[in-house]
């Protein structure tokens, strides 16, 4: 786009004879005018990286998994008369999907923090919160009015928005490294002392003291979990539909599509 | 210390022989979880270490843990009291009283300097200069500063002393204190429990008394040999729970079957104790074999956990009492209804902006 300035509001209509480029949108036939203009304009950025998607989605089944078994090991379903209790293992079995769920989610976790450090800016992201800077205060407060209902139209954000990191360095950062800690702490116990969880982690309930607390500070983890989960799907569905760029797909390509080619 | 007689030379002049002592010596290194290797240790500990000295006082508390400690039956509460240990103070149990037994208790600090234990059950509170406990004639914890002054080390008997147990529920109006915040250069054994069990206390001081060394000591500070695994690591229900197969309800067909009372509120699952495995009077029974949970009264704060027969734990805040599910379910309830009025506004919004759209377009 260099060379002459381009008058403000001109469209510039590909010409289909002489440009290549939208060779193949215009084979299938169905590329209207207003298609091939909405082509020219989309960008896009490669902004997740294949680790990231893949712990996304890794975290994302082991979540599912340990809420609807860690609910169930609080409050069990109803008993089941199979057999003897030796050829019937139902809490058994909810206990380990929720162990190992929890093994796969912790080393997960500790792969991303490695991809933070290994990968590009944005894998970055999410572990701080850039409080530092007017700007991101500025943005975050931009994106709040957003929210609610009070600015027409959201800006473009290439990673995550500042609301969006503000959460995710809480809900996800914070709250699964307290729910991997609390966690391998409860586990602990059952290892037994000596073992390497206890080794690793059962400082946590010698700081506790009471078993049970412990219990009920894991269980309250998860009810700020299951919040986050409903905001975050929301808002990313919601994003996905009313924002200038795409949020569902981005976790799945990697690649950030813009609806515009506005500058702000 | 020459002039004391060891632990053996008292249990012969009390008729005990040879065989019997050798006997005792297999059962202690038993109870303690320890090797065969151990009994010719223990014996030739009794027969050349003089007595050690104990000091029991009372503070705040009900004496339910001397109650269950003159029950014990392996060993002995009568050889422990009589013959292995020298309890020169102990308000409840010596026959002086008054200005005698005070005379008793200065002259064994006196006797002793730096090498008696001192036993606590109950704890000193400290709200107005600890005048809710007061013996002989002095506030509980002036007697506890002066006594664990010169005491090798100090054993907290039971809840209270470990914990502060029921006297610092809150809002403890009385700010009972467990005794390792108020002595804090001692090291000190919690032998926690609602009363200990009989065999766990005897077992601590025959430890003490034949190695001369405090016991191997847990994060929370307690013999590790007793108060290691949970109550519901080692319980003989253990196999419903892991069947998912549960009391539903008091007296109902599962409850006469014996399942796991998990969902009766059993705090058998957060509880460190050994109750499961030495159980209660001379091994007959214990809280969960007699059918009711266990209410965890070996563990820090037990009585602010809530109700005894509920599973989690409530939580108080602005006076509202609630657990964790009920929080946890209000709060996801209201963040879903405003998912669904913020998501219709948008709906509204988008449909809005896509007719003004048209308009001005």
């Amino acid at each position: 786009m260099t060379g002459t300035p381009i008058p403000e509001g001109t469209i510039l209509r590909p010409d289909p004879a002489t440009s290549p480029a939208y060779e193949a949108a215009r084979l299938t036939g169905d590329a209207t005018a207003e298609d091939l203009e909405s082509i020219r304009k989309r960008t896009s950025v490669y902004v997740y990286e294949a680790p990231v998607r893949l712990w996304h989605w890794i975290n994302a089944a082991c979540i599912l998994v340990l809420i609807v078994s860690g609910y169930f090991i609080g409050a069990p379903l109803p008993s089941m008369q199979i057999g003897e209790p030796v050829e019937q293992f139902v809490m058994g079995y909810i206990r380990f999907a929720h162990f190992a769920a929890g093994m796969i989610l912790t080393a997960a976790f500790a792969g991303r923090i490695y991809w933070g450090l290994m990968g590009n800016h944005h894998a970055r992201q999410l572990f701080y919160v850039p409080v530092w800077k007017a700007r991101w205060w500025k943005e975050m407060f931009f994106e709040l009015r957003w929210y609610a209902f009070l600015e027409r139209e959201p800006k473009k954000y290439i990673g995550h928005n500042p609301l969006a990191q503000l959460a995710m360095f809480f809900f996800m950062t914070l709250g699964l490294s307290f729910m991997i800690v609390t966690g391998w702490a409860l586990y602990a116990e059952g290892a037994g002392q000596g073992s390497l969880p206890d080794t690793a982690f059962g400082w946590v309930l010698g700081l506790v003291q009471n078993s049970q607390r412990l219990h009920t500070l894991h269980h309250l983890g998860m009810w700020a979990i299951v919040i986050f989960t409903m905001i975050h799907i929301y808002a990313a569905i919601r994003e996905d539909i009313m924002s200038r760029q795409s949020m569902v797909s981005t976790m799945i390509s990697g690649h950030r599509t813009f609806k515009d080619d506005r500058p702000d | 210390m020459s002039q004391i007689e060891t632990f053996y030379d008292v249990m012969r002049r009390q008729g005990i022989t040879r065989r019997s002592f050798m006997k005792y010596c297999s059962l202690t290194a038993a109870a303690l979880g320890l090797g065969p290797s151990f009994v010719p240790k223990i014996a030739h500990a009794m027969e050349t270490k003089p007595r050690t000295p104990v000091i029991w006082v009372h503070g705040l508390e009900c004496t339910c843990c001397s109650e269950s400690f003159i029950r014990a039956a392996h060993p002995l509460a009568k050889d422990v009291v009589l013959s292995m240990i020298s309890l020169d103070y102990d308000d409840t149990l010596m026959a002086a009283a008054g200005h005698a037994a005070e005379a008793a208790l200065m002259d064994t600090i006196e006797k002793y300097k730096g090498n008696y234990i001192l036993a606590v059950e109950g704890n000193p509170p400290l709200n107005e200069d600890g005048m809710f406990c007061i013996t002989g004639g002095k506030p509980f914890v002036e007697k506890l500063r002066m006594a664990a002054k010169d005491a090798k080390a100090i054993i907290s008997w039971g809840a209270c002393a470990s914990y502060g147990c029921v006297q610092a529920a809150a809002p403890n109006p009385t700010q009972a204190t467990p005794v390792h915040k108020v002595i804090t250069d001692k090291p000190i054994i919690k032998v926690p429990g609602c009363p200990p069990i009989a065999e766990v206390m005897t077992g601590v001081i025959t430890y003490m008394l034949t190695f001369d060394r405090l016991p191997e000591l847990d994060r929370q500070g307690r013999p590790a040999m007793f108060y290691s695994q949970r109550i519901h690591d080692k319980c003989y229900r253990r196999p419903h729970f892991d069947a998912g197969q549960f009391v539903e309800a008091w007296d109902d067909e599962n409850a006469r079957k014996g399942y796991c009372l998990y969902k009766m509120g059993c705090k058998g699952p957060t509880t460190y104790n050994a109750c499961s495995t030495i159980r209660w009077n001379e091994g007959v029974s214990f809280p969960i074999q007699s059918g009711h949970g266990c209410i965890g009264c070996s563990e820090d704060g037990f009585w602010d956990q809530g109700s005894f027969y509920n599973r989690l734990t409530n939580v108080k805040q602005f006076g509202i009492e609630a657990n964790a599910d009920q929080i946890g379910t209000a709060a996801a309830g209201v963040v879903g209804g405003a998912i669904a009025v913020h998501a219709a506004v948008s709906a509204l919004k988008k449909a809005q902006k896509k007719s003004q759209d048209k308009v001005e377009g």
